[in-house]
């Protein structure tokens, strides 16, 4: 019994379907979607843009309603935003009126809560941001801007940390950085991560596991595990293991060619 | 503001378009305050100082040169002994015509930002109401005055009305535009860490809407000056447009334009307060 609990999953999606009623019609987000993820696990999800990676990852913050299914965060159900759980947004998310620092307390403003500012300045130091406090994120590089938005989630010490296409804006040196950076934070932290990217050698090189999604409606295709041992290098991308492992994951996605039907 | 929740549940998460009205509003306002941040250097001013004592000087010596009589313009330095001289007896005009502004733009402001605010969460209510403040924006207010004064005699009361008419739906239309700005994202952001529709309001909703606020209340300002010194002319017997009326129907020619330029130095005090204001809450956005 005692091995049950011990074994509890940090986060369990049990057959999440999500519809949206739009003036064009009914569209179907995602169809049955199930996973679990383990304490301190680093789970990517790939699919092709519109399977609903998005929807899920929204679904797990409590931002919007599944139509049905449930999810479950250290056995309770996730019906609205939780302090446990922080997001990392597609570009930055910065606001642009407030400074970095302004941007970072923002959370503890919306909680009425004293900014941890010890934490703070740690996270600033550690992604190599201290010294920038002071600026608007119009002065800093999208690389920088994403950086202090990952301050930003950490700040508040969540158990879960939910990313959403983070690093898709960035050119690619600054990516590579990103991921390396990620990889580094999340090895100190060890915080349970869901990270959601349509790059596939990104979802390779940062995940224990590997959720492959197919689209319209959105669901599950496949689960990769990952075995490359950590800490990842960045040369591992071209280790003849990685570069097979990212064409089997890209071979198991469904490709619909509007001119080619389907044999199966 | 429920339908912030609603917009929420009932769009699909899509980053790859901006969501609509994400660049409204920044090219108005660079418009509105461009000028000022292009004098630069301590040479550049006094070039700008140069010029305009040029042109004064230059306008004085014109008019002395060819003689031009005082009762069709007078010499600016003849204005300048009528500003200083006559200052005593149009103080308190230039009070009046304050009060008037400041208290029926006060009034019309608040009204216009909050309905903005009200109005923008309900598009229903929005359309609805729409007509009425294009038919506020479109009529000239100063055409209310004689009407008002007929009701309410010629105190101060028909001039901060009609400030507040001309004022009121200018600062909404603008904010109007400020608060339909909507990024899901930074919404979604307040969101995920607990805030409630209050704190989305206040903390993500006003500061986008501000740049188009501040747009507003400047615009707003200039057009209740404008129906300021417009009703003062219409009837009463105190306020700065009532003096401008005065003096040309006496030919005084000097005081006329003392009063112009007290007028002009009113105006720009409201064009560089907003500027101010503009700068330290919308800055961000040029």
């Amino acid at each position: 019994m005692s091995a049950a609990t011990a074994k509890r999953p940090k986060l369990t999606v049990e057959d999440a379907s999500k519809f949206y009623d739009t003036p064009t019609g009914r569209t179907h987000a995602l169809d049955r979607f199930s996973m679990d993820v383990q304490d301190g696990e680093f789970i990517c999800v790939v699919g092709p843009s519109g399977c609903g990676k998005s929807t899920l990852l929204w679904s797990m913050a409590g931002l919007h309603a599944l139509s049905s299914g449930r999810i479950l965060l250290d056995g309770e159900p996730v019906t609205k935003p939780s302090p446990q759980i922080a997001m990392v947004f597609q570009e930055a998310n910065m606001l642009p009126w407030r400074s970095l620092q302004k941007n970072i307390e923002l959370p503890f403003e919306i909680r009425r809560q004293a900014p941890a500012r010890d934490r703070i300045g740690r996270l600033l130091e550690r992604v190599g941001l201290a010294g920038f406090e002071g600026k608007y994120p119009r002065e800093l590089s999208g690389g920088m801007q994403q950086r202090a938005s990952i301050v930003r989630a950490l700040s508040v010490d969540p158990s879960l940390l939910l990313m959403d296409e983070p690093f898709g804006a960035l050119d690619a040196f600054t990516r590579d950085e990103m991921n390396l950076l990620i990889e580094e934070i999340w090895l100190e932290t060890k915080k349970t991560i869901v990270f959601i990217t349509h790059s596939i050698p990104e979802a390779v090189f940062l995940a224990d596991r590997v959720y492959v999604m197919s689209a319209r409606p959105g669901r599950l295709s496949k689960v990769f595990d990952i075995d490359i041992p950590r800490p990842r290098p960045l040369e591992v991308q071209a280790a003849p293991h990685f570069v097979e492992l990212v064409a089997e994951i890209k071979g198991s996605i469904e490709h619909k060619a509007p001119a080619r039907p389907a044999a199966a | 503001m429920a339908s912030v929740d609603r917009q929420l549940a009932d769009n699909i998460p899509s980053f790859d378009k901006h969501e609509d009205g994400q660049a409204v509003g920044v090219s108005n306002w660079s418009g509105v305050a461009g000028q000022l941040s292009l004098i630069k250097s301590s040479r550049e001013w006094a070039l700008i100082a140069f010029v305009a004592a040029a042109l004064i000087g230059g306008m004085e010596l014109l008019l002395r040169l060819y003689e031009v009589p005082t009762y069709i313009m007078p010499t600016p330095s003849l204005i300048a002994t009528a500003l200083v001289r006559d200052f005593p007896l149009l103080a308190p005009h230039v009070g009046h015509t304050l009060v008037e502004l400041l208290s029926g733009f006060a009034i019309g402001a608040t009204v216009g930002f909050v309905l903005a605010a009200l109005v923008t969460q309900f598009p229903l209510l929005e359309r609805i109401i729409a007509p009425y403040i294009l038919l506020l924006v479109t009529t000239p207010m100063l055409a209310l005055v004689p009407l008002l004064i007929l009701k309410l005699g010629f105190g101060y009361s028909p001039r901060i009305i009609a400030v507040a008419l001309a004022s009121g739906p200018m600062v909404m239309i603008n904010s109007a535009t400020g608060f339909r700005r909507t990024d899901l994202a930074k919404i979604a952001l307040a969101r995920s860490f607990g805030a409630s529709t209050l704190q989305i309001f206040l903390k993500i909703r006003i500061p986008m809407a501000m740049p188009m606020v501040i747009v507003g209340l400047m615009v707003g300002s200039i057009f209740g000056l404008l129906t300021a010194v417009g009703a003062e002319m219409v009837g009463g017997s105190f306020g700065l447009g009532n003096r401008l009326t005065y003096y040309s129907s006496l030919i005084q020619m000097p005081q006329f334009f003392a009063c112009i330029v007290l007028l002009a130095v009113i105006g720009i005090s409201i064009y560089v307060f907003f500027y101010w204001l503009g700068k330290k809450y919308a800055g961000w956005e040029s």
